[in-house]
């Protein structure tokens, strides 16, 4: 295998699919033969969308070995996030991909297993469920959206789960509230579930993990701190789980839901919010000037 | 030649360089040392005695021929000095700026012993200097042999080693996981003290030697050693991931907002340019007063660099006495004139939250050297009742390192207890074919024992695949036999033993 195909020199890694699920959340597809065929569920890669940006982890998505491709959903939150959803396009290209990164996640012990996705959880909790049903455990998917018109990836699920319930806030379609009630209803109905993985943001997967303490069902969880380089070296994205601290990027990504200080792991993500603004307002006066200009 | 030099003919004193003032340089990112102009390389050059032991080739790691380099200095012939240099080190601009030479080359000079010693470190910089300004570069005629051999880390360890296989013929690929190569010589050393710009232009030879760099490639993860050497077709691997993992100390506050590693610091400023922000989007934001722990080199560079991003304050908190701080005396030296201020004999016990998720301070113990411990250093310990409050915003950890878990945990190579990956006297690992060097192997060392473990490591892959040893084959000047002049196939065997 060669990496050079992967990648048009100085160019980086292309986009071959761009889809936009809603105003703020959008899909890319990105040629990485090799690190298709690494990938394994519970991974993440770190990007850089053009020289002189930052490095974002991000969880895979989905990674197609026959494609040679892989998949990353992203949310436009911040000045990196809303310049990429400007600025990536069918065509373009990636200034950098690296991965997979992370322990990929430990799939075949459990026969029963409920995948919770919520917010930015319910892409990167689709390779879960799929492995898990590779594996041959009963799989239920419990995903949540705000409203119907912003739901993804019903197809993509359903072809994985055994039974997928689905919560929306308003209501629009499945079960009216968070993800939490889904969990609790997968609960009530099954006596026999042997671990819930979630993902989404952590006040989500704290309350998922708090949801299943009383029952003492296994309760992974995928941290996404911020990182710099992801390879254990700047401990940046040092999480404390059951007292101890730990790198996420390379002890991690996933973690006893349980023993996880979520609140900790909150506070950190705030860590650089004054200079997220900041740039954020550079970037926007920037493009007002640009903009003029045309 | 003139009458025999003597201790008493040569310039007394060492030729000072001329350095960016203290004042001026902890505002600006530009270096430090300016380095030698043409003059002051020959006058120090003068300072050298040529004497018979050569003790100062003993001193270093990758046994430059420095007498040798050093007359041709004396002689005008810069060029044939950078021959000279390049024959046993490729990346003379780097080592001439970051080796410890008061440690190696220097420490062991002849004219050390009754006067300051001959700037060597200096002069090897000159030297480098010139060479990538006059764009010189020596590629040797390169006989390509069938073997392919991956390295794993663009940092020093990694070139040093990719640079003796690919001049050996060896078809060479150096894997990184970063997006730029260089490793800690670019993410870790800041630019005033290793600019940017030197680094690329010692990359830049590599791959005129033919070597490729392939960034964004996490070994182990992407694919792993044992993949390397199966499907992949590599024949031998180097092992030089450096060893990363950074320590805290595990005491209260560690994970409040304002506290992080000095790799962090370093690579967010180094590397992903974040004193450049918001053009570069990478952010740091640092207090008005910073603390750093820790007194190594990287403590230095932390600190430095703090001062440089704007911090009025800085603080060195070391639990030892200043004799016993690991930094190289020139870097401690320059932290001192920046206007750093140094705590020693002082150990933080708690760093103290602001109410908002921030650091106010740290509470810390006045210590007192004791008994020495397993390093031969007097252990410090606490003074009892001794604990105070000091006031700062920012904290950074710069107290070393743990080895990097990545290949461990996605390969069969044998590690020690700590982490670090067991090799033998060749720098064979546990699986044939696969050597490791630097910092994954001895824990965090010096910029240039790695490069040294990097050619210690391409000679034992060289005997490993069968190749004749090609180490001094292209000075052509001297007599071969089989290819190797006799007196360098000593040398070598002896470099290789040692």
């Amino acid at each position: 295998m060669t990496l050079a195909q992967d990648k048009v020199a100085a160019q980086g890694y292309e986009i071959v699919t761009r889809l936009d699920f809603s105003e703020t959340t959008f899909l890319l597809e990105i040629r990485h033969a090799a690190l298709a065929r690494a990938a394994r569920a519970g991974q993440f890669v770190i990007v850089m969308s053009h020289e002189e940006g930052e490095r974002i982890p991000l969880t895979l998505a989905d990674f197609d070995r026959g494609r040679g491709t892989i998949t990353l959903v992203i949310q436009a939150a911040g000045k990196t996030t809303r310049e990429m959803q400007e600025t990536c396009q069918v065509g373009g290209h990636l200034h950098a991909v690296v991965g997979p990164m992370g322990i990929p996640s430990h799939v075949g012990s459990s026969k029963k297993v409920v995948c919770v996705g919520g917010g930015l959880g319910v892409a990167p909790i689709y390779p879960q469920a799929r492995a898990h049903k590779e594996a041959g455990a009963y799989v239920i998917g419990v995903v949540g959206f705000r409203s119907k018109a912003l739901m993804f990836w019903e197809d993509k699920f359903r072809a994985c789960c055994d039974q997928l319930i689905v919560c929306t806030d308003d209501g629009s379609t499945g079960i009216k509230g968070l993800v939490t009630e889904g969990v609790k209803q997968a609960l009530a109905e099954h006596a026999d579930i042997d671990e819930v993985v979630a993902i989404g943001p952590p006040i989500m997967m704290k309350a998922c993990a708090a949801t299943t303490k009383p029952r003492a069902i296994k309760t992974t969880v995928s941290l996404n701190p911020i990182m710099v380089d992801g390879t254990g070296m700047c401990g940046g994205c040092r999480v404390r789980v059951g007292g101890k601290v730990f790198f996420a990027c390379v002890d991690g990504p996933d973690f006893d839901g349980h023993e996880v200080d979520f609140d900790d792991l909150t506070q950190r993500l705030r860590r650089y919010a004054p200079a997220e603004r900041r740039a954020l307002e550079h970037w926007r006066e920037n493009c007002r000037m640009r903009g003029a200009q045309s | 030649m003139a009458k025999k030099k003597t201790i008493r003919t040569i310039p007394q004193d060492r030729t000072p360089m001329r350095e960016q003032p203290a004042g001026e340089r902890r505002h600006n990112f530009g270096e430090v040392a300016c380095g030698y102009a043409l003059e002051d390389a020959q006058r120090e050059a003068e300072r050298c005695l040529f004497c018979p032991e050569r003790f100062c080739v003993q001193g270093c790691p990758v046994s430059i021929d420095i007498p040798d380099f050093i007359r041709k200095i004396t002689e005008k012939d810069f060029r044939g000095a950078y021959d000279i240099i390049t024959a046993t080190n490729l990346l003379p601009a780097i080592c001439g700026r970051v080796c410890p030479q008061e440690t190696q080359c220097e420490g062991q000079c002849t004219v050390g012993d009754s006067l300051e010693p001959v700037a060597i470190g200096r002069l090897e910089r000159f030297v480098g200097d010139l060479a990538v300004a006059e764009g010189w570069i020596n590629i040797p005629p390169i006989e390509a042999n069938a073997f392919r051999v991956a390295i794993v880390g663009s940092g020093p360890s990694g070139m040093a080693c990719a640079a003796d296989l690919a001049k050996a013929g060896c078809d060479v690929t150096v894997y990184e996981a970063f997006q730029e190569a260089g490793g800690v010589l670019k993410y870790g050393i800041p630019e005033f003290r290793l600019p940017n710009s030197v680094i690329d232009s010692e990359i830049g030879k590599l791959i005129k030697l033919g070597i490729k760099f392939e960034c964004n490639t996490l070994v182990g993860r992407l694919f792993t050693v044992e993949q390397m050497l199966g499907e992949m077709g590599f024949q031998a691997v180097f092992i030089g991931t450096g060893a990363g993992y950074p320590s805290f100390m595990g005491i209260p506050g560690e994970s409040l907002d304002g506290v992080l590693s000095a790799n962090e610091l370093l690579t967010r400023c180094n590397l992903m340019q974040a004193r450049d922000f918001p053009r570069h989007d990478t952010p740091l934001e640092l207090g008005r007063r910073v603390a750093v722990i820790g007194a190594g080199n990287t403590a230095m560079d932390a600190m430095r660099v703090s001062l440089r991003l704007g911090a009025e304050e800085v603080h060195c908190i070391y639990r030892r006495s200043k004799a016993e701080a690991p930094a190289r005396a020139e870097e401690l030296h320059h932290a001192e004139q920046e206007g750093v201020e140094f705590h020693w004999l002082t150990s933080p016990v708690e760093l103290l939250d602001d109410g908002k998720r921030g650091v106010r301070g740290m509470r810390c113990i006045r210590m007192e050297l004791g008994e020495p411990d397993d390093s031969g250093r007097r252990r410090p310990v606490p003074v009892k009742g001794s604990e105070f409050e000091f006031d700062c915003e920012t904290v950074v950890y710069a107290i070393g390192t743990n080895a990097n878990p990545i290949l461990g945990q996605t390969s069969k190579l044998r590690l020690n207890k700590r982490g670090y990956i067991e090799v033998d006297e060749d720098l064979a690992t546990s699986i044939m074919g696969v050597y490791a060097g630097g910092d994954i192997v001895t824990g965090a060392a010096t910029v240039i024992e790695a490069m040294g473990a990097g050619r210690k490591a391409a000679a034992s892959i060289k005997r490993y695949l069968g190749l004749r040893d090609s180490e001094r084959v292209y000075r052509a000047a001297e007599p071969a036999l089989f290819g190797i002049g006799e007196r360098n196939y000593v040398r070598l065997h002896q470099s290789v033993d040692a």
